[in-house]
């Protein structure tokens, strides 16, 4: 699996997702700048997380308007996976990929520390090494992580199996203190209608390594290297 | 012209900025503040000199660029 990390000025996650990509896959991924107007052939591309554009404005709103990501949009439109974790989940949105918005955190606190997650689907690209419903523990690490969507697009990505990941205590239920942001429905991540792009606000890439932080997030990079090879 | 642009959460969107406000208010003895809303403002300096061009202009950079339409609404005054 060749995959193609896109950076902007402010990223600061695209070395840990790397690693992640080339301990699962075996390949050294590419990385990309905001200013590359093109996107070589590539097997996933993935917008890591950060602070792109110092988060002037809103959240991943000038990173979504950079050269690389009109290339970006060109692939994901013909087909080619899309990952976007944290900061590259928001410019995912920002860009229209995906549905919804990603508003400040609830508390109105940066949440730094671990959660735990409940697979939803467990038949796509970024999920098949996991069970459906299985718990993985992953960290997050953000300020404006709250979900939300109007009931329309809630609608259409509940009735579509299209929510990937739910923010659950350790045993899998939901409830209020499980919920690190806000996030309505305690959604976690979700993919477009072709499951072929998914953002998510936690950070799989950094539960990859026994010695630190557990491998819970393993499983993502599996799972795409099961499905792109 | 000079353009100014107030980007404000939508109607029914939750504030969790606003309502801190509202609290810091009340916890100051400023009674009576029944809610607080937060958002944004902005002035542009525009070359352009027709009045109505520089609205639909910057009518186009909200929609694009400056709000968020998701949860974002915009009000737009030329000058």
């Amino acid at each position: 699996m060749k995959a193609a990390v896109v950076s902007f000025p402010g990223s600061n996650r695209e070395r840990d997702i790397m690693m992640a990509l080339e301990r699962a896959s075996g390949v050294k991924p590419s990385l990309l700048w905001h200013g590359d107007a093109e996107i070589p052939d590539t097997d996933l591309i993935v917008v890591p997380g950060g602070f792109s554009y110092g988060d002037y404005l809103r959240c991943g709103a000038m990173a979504a308007h950079s050269p690389v990501m009109k290339a970006l949009k060109e692939k994901a439109a013909r087909g080619t996976p899309v990952l976007g974790v944290c900061n590259g989940f928001q410019i995912l949105v920002e860009a229209g990929l995906l549905p919804g918005a990603l508003m400040r955190n609830a508390s109105l606190k940066f949440v730094c520390r671990q959660v735990h997650l409940r697979v939803e689907d467990s038949q796509s690209l970024f999920t098949n090494a996991y069970e459906k419903g299985q718990v993985i523990r992953v960290p997050v690490a953000h300020a404006e992580g709250n979900y939300t969507a109007d009931e329309d697009t809630l609608k259409k990505l509940e009735d579509r199996g299209l929510v990937a990941f739910r923010y659950v205590a350790p045993d899998g239920s939901l409830s209020p203190e499980a919920n690190p942001n806000g996030s309505i429905r305690a959604i976690a991540g979700i993919f477009n209608d072709s499951k072929t792009v998914l953002g998510l606000m936690p950070h799989p890439e950094d539960a990859t390594d026994p010695h630190a932080g557990g491998m819970d997030g393993f499983g993502m990079f599996k799972s795409l290297v099961n499905a792109l090879h | 012209m000079k353009a100014t642009v107030h980007v404000t959460l939508k109607p029914g969107v939750l504030d969790p900025q606003g309502q801190a406000i509202g609290h810091a208010l009340s916890g100051l003895g400023f009674a009576g503040v029944n809610s607080v809303r937060m958002g944004k403002f902005l002035e542009l300096d525009l070359a352009e000199t027709d009045k109505a061009k520089a609205e639909a202009a910057v009518k186009a950079m909200c929609e694009k660029l400056l709000a968020n339409t998701v949860i974002e609404s915009y009000r737009v005054e030329i000058r």
